[in-house]
């Protein structure tokens, strides 16, 4: 696919990552947690990518540090997508929001934020999205029982209705 | 019942920002919302000021629910995501799966595939046009656009065996060729189709109520729509270009002729009418598709994904063990990750699968269109009549299987 634009992107990038390939046609970037607020910068403005697609983690419980943040962009000018990844530790799973660069950070970060306890500086609305106020875990999270539940309204005990008089 | 149930959301603005206004809450269940969502909005008289929208009613634990079955078990539930072209989701699901694979798929599959989603689209189209038509009352139009829909349907349903859930797609191919006249019966539709969206044209278009209701109404810019990471026909009716079929071609779309339709607003007109263009443009292609098809074997003939014949699994042992291991363990999935979008009804679908070499998916994360057009739907609802909110909310055509997973 479009390697040449992926190479003058590698190379705009430099230093801000740790490591960089391109898999399945997407550009693949690992960078520090601390490194995406600048990272971002030079992808908007300098490659072009105007478009956050996705954002999601991976849980990998036993490795240190157990999370990978994970971002999708797509560059409407040069029609292609960069995967941009972050390594959190689950003591302190803190990456900077994208919310001032991208609106649509907002919906996303809360999603991530719910199903895997990520937390994203700046962004003030982590509210429950998908879930419900009161929730408790992260249920993305690989050690959240699949097959747990809190519901918000108590199960009825007993009630059939076949057992109503008069039925 | 005595009982106080706790409120599921915490409303983003509970205080009014001036002393003549009001906050209303609509939905989860109501008529306007067009879907199980919630919207908080604060008015002032008939205009809304500002909304908070809350979607996850029908969240459903799709994701967490998919790390526990193996790769081919995931069909089914990958379409009740987009549930109006459950094909399109199959076919984006199974392209990601078999990238991962190393697999490539037949050419008859490729152009069947092809074709199969540009049907999809069409029925997800006249869906989303006839709901919206029919909430500002224009009900004619609805029952044209909603009796093809059907006969699209029930065609389906003899090629897939299910109306709307079609399980259609496999992992290397699909679940079974065309029956004896099935492209026949395709033509027949399709001519209909043309008949009927004329008389939709004829009704609608110039009407000065549907106008009145839908021009300058839910306007959104290009830089609006990139900045909240909308894609699709909503996308589009803003003027930008941007489909992934012609941008990124997948399947066979890279030799079908076809036009990108565009708007001009970006308002409920424009989306309107880029979806009636787009799908004129899937009929054309679909045309083209029936003359492209070539001939030849569905499935790959790769032991890695696809069963084998069933006389093989009864008469030796190796195809027995074959069909035991993909049955039980499911095709084993180089460990890897992957991003495969295909262009959805509503914009662009993603896969982000994650394998660790197993038969069972490690992750499996879904970019709906839905659920994005929502965290930037307050820019097309705020500043309208509360009336506007039933025609914006009808051409953004959220979807709650996918927007909630």
């Amino acid at each position: 696919m479009a390697t040449p634009i992926f190479e003058s992107i590698q190379s705009q990038l430099g230093s801000l990552a740790t490591a960089s390939s391109v898999s399945h046609g997407t550009l693949v970037v690992e960078i520090a947690p601390a490194a995406i607020s600048g990272l971002v910068q030079t992808l908007k403005s300098a490659c072009k990518f105007d478009m956050l697609l996705d954002v999601t983690a991976i849980d990998w419980p036993g490795r240190q540090p157990r999370f990978d943040v994970v971002w999708h962009f797509y560059s409407t000018t040069h029609r292609v997508r960069a995967r941009v990844k972050a390594r959190v530790p689950e003591s302190d799973p803190v990456v900077d929001s994208l919310t001032q660069h991208y609106g649509s950070a907002a919906f996303q970060e809360r999603e991530c934020h719910e199903m895997y306890g990520i937390r994203f500086n700046g962004n003030a609305d982590l509210r429950p999205l998908l879930l419900y106020e009161g929730f408790v875990g992260y249920p993305l999270r690989k050690d959240y029982p699949k097959l747990g539940e809190q519901p918000l309204v108590p199960y009825r005990e007993g009630f059939d209705i076949a057992d109503r008089a008069g039925v | 019942m005595d009982m106080k149930i706790p409120n599921p959301v915490r409303p983003a603005f509970t205080i009014p920002q001036r002393d003549d206004t009001v906050i209303v809450n609509i939905g989860p269940s109501h008529p306007a919302t067009h879907g199980t969502i919630q919207i908080i909005a604060e008015l002032d008289g008939e205009k809304i000021l500002r909304t908070d929208v809350h979607c996850g009613y029908l969240h459903r634990g799709f994701e967490k629910e998919c790390e526990d079955h193996t790769w081919h078990n995931l069909i089914p539930y990958v379409d009740r995501l987009n549930y109006c072209s459950a094909l399109i989701n199959d076919f984006a699901y199974c392209d990601a799966v078999e990238q991962m694979m190393g697999v490539e798929i037949t050419p008859r599959t490729k152009y069947l595939r092809t074709l199969l989603a540009e049907y999809s689209r069409l029925a997800d189209h006249l869906t989303c046009i006839a709901a919206t038509l029919m909430e500002l009352g224009a009900m004619t139009a609805f029952l044209y656009l909603v009796m093809i829909r059907d006969y699209i349907y029930e065609h389906i349903a003899d090629l897939t065996g299910a109306r709307v859930t079609y399980s259609f797609g496999r992992i290397g191919g699909l679940a079974r060729d065309l029956p004896d006249g099935w492209l026949k019966r395709l033509e027949q539709i399709l001519t209909q189709y043309e008949e009927f969206i004329g008389r939709v044209h004829g009704l609608v278009d110039r009407n000065r109520i549907f106008i009145d209701r839908t021009r300058d109404v839910g306007v959104l810019t290009t830089a609006d729509a990139i900045h909240w990471g909308y894609t699709g026909p909503i996308l589009r009716s803003t003027g930008a270009a941007r489909d992934l079929r012609k941008d990124t071609p997948y399947l066979a779309y890279a030799e079908l002729d076809f036009e990108v339709p565009v708007g001009i607003k970006g308002d409920n007109y424009d989306r309107y009418y880029v979806r009636m263009r787009e799908m004129d443009e899937s009929v054309h292609m679909i045309r083209q598709l029936i003359d492209m098809l070539p001939a030849g074997p569905i499935n790959v003939d790769d032991r890695r994904c696809t069963l084998p014949p069933k006389p093989l699994v009864y008469g030796e042992i190796e195809s027995l063990i074959n069909h035991f291991k993909l049955i039980m363990d499911g095709p084993r999935v180089p460990a890897g990750e992957i991003y495969v979008a295909h262009e959805g009804a509503n914009g662009e679908l993603g896969f982000f699968l994650v394998s660790d070499g197993s038969g069972t998916p490690y992750k499996v994360h879904v970019r709906s269109p839905s659920f994005v057009h929502m965290g930037g739907a307050h820019k097309m609802l705020d500043g309208y009549q509360l009336a506007d909110l039933i025609p914006t909310f009808g051409s953004i055509n959220m979807i709650g299987g996918e927007c909630d997973r």
